[in-house]
């Protein structure tokens, strides 16, 4: 095997990364459902937990709590950083659902299209 | 729903074993995995399996949205307050070494109080969150 | 404070001047959750409107001493730096919190009548907790030196505002909220992801230590290609929050929407904070020489400002509702800013942070006088306008003025920063730019002037009856603003003083 097709294969945790993150995106500018585009922010943010977390593993290190038999460790911070980030996503998501709830009782609808074609919403 | 007679005996069985895990993982989150976040979610889980079971009503009167909508900012009024006595005894906002006679038992003190504070604001958030979202709608 | 027993002490115990950077944040904190746990509106008004008021004077203290003894490092729980989370104040961000915390400061009492008539009662204690948790959010966002803790509180203020927004009476608010939500959190996710590639480069999150590596790593004059990537993230995701040209449509819905106050809150300040973290990143994080030589970003930004300051402005000519072409002007404005980046150099940088606060200002005076007249008329459709100079003098006076200010005349805030943008593109050489900076002005004396004609020389309409001037709460920000208006636009030192310094600062030492 060549190299190249080796860097490849072996960055796997990047093409799912990247792969996730366009989902993603493209979720959340294609669909006119409000609901579909939440689902779509979340893959999103999926994707960045990811690329956050699998640069973080160290392949045979363990999680870090200090022992004199252990040598090699995973570095925690990233873990850390993304706790946080999945809880300001939960709140994100949270508030987005709540005002779909509400939409839906204003106009009735969660489509955007119907939603502008009543004459932009008024 | 009333004639679900084993969901509702389980429900009652299970209920206390889910405090006392959300306890667990709360009491071990300062030197093993676990915290406040985690352990905020499950005791938050347990009552909306209650809810789910026997009914919203039922369990608004053991936890009143009032009472949720007090306990979401007495969380972060404990995890501020923690960070305004560290200020106080000369330290940086949130520095728990200050707290008691030493750094060490400082900092497990303080990381014991932080998570106290975050179990009660998650945990009244996700009931908060849940109440509204079923409270619509009907 | 300081006469903490010596033997429970771990360290020497820190002085309240110490503490400063510290209670910037904890105040504005403290008084949101005291604010969520009252129930009568009017006592959170008074809380929001004291804690508020107390920021300006802590945000003034830190920028003395950082102009008498350089940069302030707080150590955030005491963890030391670069592991820690540090606050750290220099030349630029002690300018920035000095403007959000007083602009706040004189907008807050007109809350009080505004918000009474525009949101349910039951919602005013949460209303005011969120407002201060915004505040504490655009603070935090400033103060902070922890690239990643500046998602965190961009986070706390973004989540805030979407609330804000969606409070506003029409049912359109919902729905701008929700898509300022979806492309706000675009943006933020845009950021981390350029942080995540700036943190495998450098392994590193504080900014300091962030330029420090790259240096060590060489990237001072070249890029590599995960500098570049990072680079990329980080400049789209915050000018989606800042709402710079192409990426702004969020903007005109959301401060259509919302409810009067938030609109003057966000306006004058949430967007500042966003060019504030552009400059950052620009400037005193990435290498200035690699960005500014190596990349065509200077190009970028002067074609999209540019366009921002004739597209938007163009579209605010043909708007009906008062707040939505004041929001177009915000657009439009905010490209000078980002011209001002575009530059690079002294005059021009000043410029663009000395616009930060004339537009802030200017901004607030003029939606305060909206809100003031929404307030009496309940409408901001200009029709509904016709003649309201007579019932309401002072308000539409100091409309005018600001309007004047917007445009740039001598004598205003808005001319000190025509005239550093203008100086800034000589030095260049770039004298078509000035042309366009003049001509962009005159589509702002269009959108200003036909309001101003409707105002002041059309026959009373009918929809105006029941107007007369504003209450106290109101008529005393207008009040100020306007002075400011006149004051800053005189009188430099004070602001375009510390945006020269901020400059050089910036310009000279990087981010040592």
């Amino acid at each position: 095997m060549s190299p190249a097709i080796e860097t490849l294969i072996t960055s796997y945790n990047y093409w799912i990364t990247i792969f996730l993150m366009v989902a993603g995106l493209y979720t959340v500018i294609a669909k006119d459902n409000m609901i579909k585009k939440l689902v779509g922010l979340s893959l999103f943010q999926t994707s960045v937990y990811l690329l956050y977390l699998s640069p973080g593993k160290i392949l045979g290190g363990t999680a870090p709590i200090i022992d004199p038999a252990l040598k090699v460790y995973s570095n925690p911070l990233p873990h850390v950083l993304i706790l946080t980030a999945i809880v300001v996503g939960v709140a994100t998501i949270a508030l987005g659902l709540a005002l779909v709830v509400r939409i839906n009782e204003e106009y009735g609808t969660i489509e955007e299209d119907e939603i502008f074609e009543t004459g932009t919403g008024k | 729903m009333k004639l679900d007679l084993i969901l509702r005996v389980t429900t009652k069985i299970i209920l206390p074993f889910m405090l006392l895990f959300a306890l667990y993982v709360q009491f071990h989150g300062d030197y093993g995995p676990g915290g406040g976040f985690q352990a905020g979610v499950i005791a938050a889980g347990m009552i909306i399996l209650y809810a789910l079971v026997f009914g919203l009503r039922a369990a608004q009167r053991v936890v009143p949205m009032s009472l949720v909508q007090r306990l979401i900012p007495l969380g972060v009024l404990i995890y501020a307050g923690v960070g305004i006595v560290a200020m106080m005894k000369g330290g940086e906002f949130l520095n728990y070494s200050v707290l008691a006679q030493n750094s060490v038992k400082g900092q497990h003190e303080g990381i014991l109080l932080i998570e106290l504070g975050v179990l009660v604001t998650v945990a009244s958030t996700m009931v908060g969150i849940f109440y509204a979202f079923v409270e619509r709608g009907r | 404070m300081a006469s903490v027993s010596g033997e429970n002490a771990v360290t020497v115990a820190l002085t309240l001047t110490e503490q400063l950077p510290g209670l910037q944040i904890v105040v504005p904190l403290m008084g949101a959750i005291v604010c969520a746990f009252l129930r009568r509106g009017n006592l959170a008004w008074l809380v929001a409107t004291l804690v508020t008021w107390s920021l300006p004077v802590i945000s003034f203290l830190l920028l003395l001493e950082v102009q008498e003894s350089g940069p302030i490092s707080y150590k955030m729980g005491g963890w030391a730096p670069p592991w820690g989370i540090e606050y750290r104040v220099d030349q630029l961000n002690a300018f920035v919190l000095l403007l959000v915390s007083s602009v706040s400061a004189v907008a807050v009492p007109f809350a009080r009548k505004s918000v009474a008539v525009e949101i349910d009662s039951d919602k005013h204690c949460w209303f005011y907790a969120l407002y201060l948790l915004c505040l504490t959010g655009l603070l935090g966002m400033t103060i902070t030196g922890d690239a990643f803790n500046i998602f965190v509180f961009m986070e706390v203020s973004s989540l805030a505002a979407y609330i804000l927004i969606a409070l506003g009476q029409e049912r359109l608010a919902l729905l701008s909220s929700y898509q300022y939500l979806i492309m706000g959190t675009i943006g933020a996710t845009f950021y981390v992801i350029g942080i995540g590639f700036l943190y495998s480069l450098t392994g590193t999150l504080n900014l300091v230590d962030m330029t420090g590596r790259m240096e060590m790593l060489g990237l001072t004059d070249a890029v590599s290609p995960s500098m570049l990537a990072a680079l990329a993230f980080i400049f789209v995701g915050i000018s989606l929050k800042l709402a710079l040209f192409p990426l702004h449509a969020w903007l005109p819905g959301a401060y259509a929407h919302a409810p009067s106050f938030v609109t003057v809150f966000l306006a004058a300040t949430a967007t500042k904070v966003a060019v504030y973290l552009l400059i950052r990143f620009l400037f005193s994080v990435f290498p200035t020489t690699a960005v500014f030589s190596e990349l065509p970003m200077s190009t970028i930004l002067l074609v999209l400002s540019v366009a921002a300051m004739f597209g938007a402005s163009i579209v605010a000519i043909f708007q009906d509702n008062m707040k939505r072409m004041l929001a177009y002007s915000s657009v439009a404005q905010i490209g000078y800013m980002t011209l001002g980046i575009a530059l690079a150099n002294q005059a021009g940088l000043t410029g663009g942070i000395v616009h930060l606060f004339n537009h802030a200002i200017t901004k607030a005076a003029l939606f305060i006088a909206v809100g003031a007249v929404f307030y009496r008329i309940h409408s901001v459709r200009v029709e509904d306008w016709a003649g309201l100079g007579r019932k309401m003098p002072i308000t539409m006076a100091v409309f005018a003025l600001a309007g004047l200010s917007l445009i740039g005349t001598p004598g205003t805030a808005g001319f000190i920063t025509k005239w550093n943008l203008s100086l800034g593109a000589l030095e260049h050489g770039y004298w078509w730019l000035v042309i366009l900076i003049m001509l962009s002005s005159l589509l702002a004396v269009v959108y200003v002037g036909r309001v101003i004609e409707i105002v002041w020389f059309r026959k009373p309409v009918a929809t105006i009856d029941e107007a007369r001037s504003p209450p106290m709460t109101m008529m005393v920000p207008l009040f100020v603003f306007a002075v400011a208006i006149i004051w800053f636009g005189l009188e430099t030192s004070m602001s375009a003083g510390y945006a020269a310094d901020a400059a050089r600062f910036l310009l000279g030492g990087g981010g040592s």
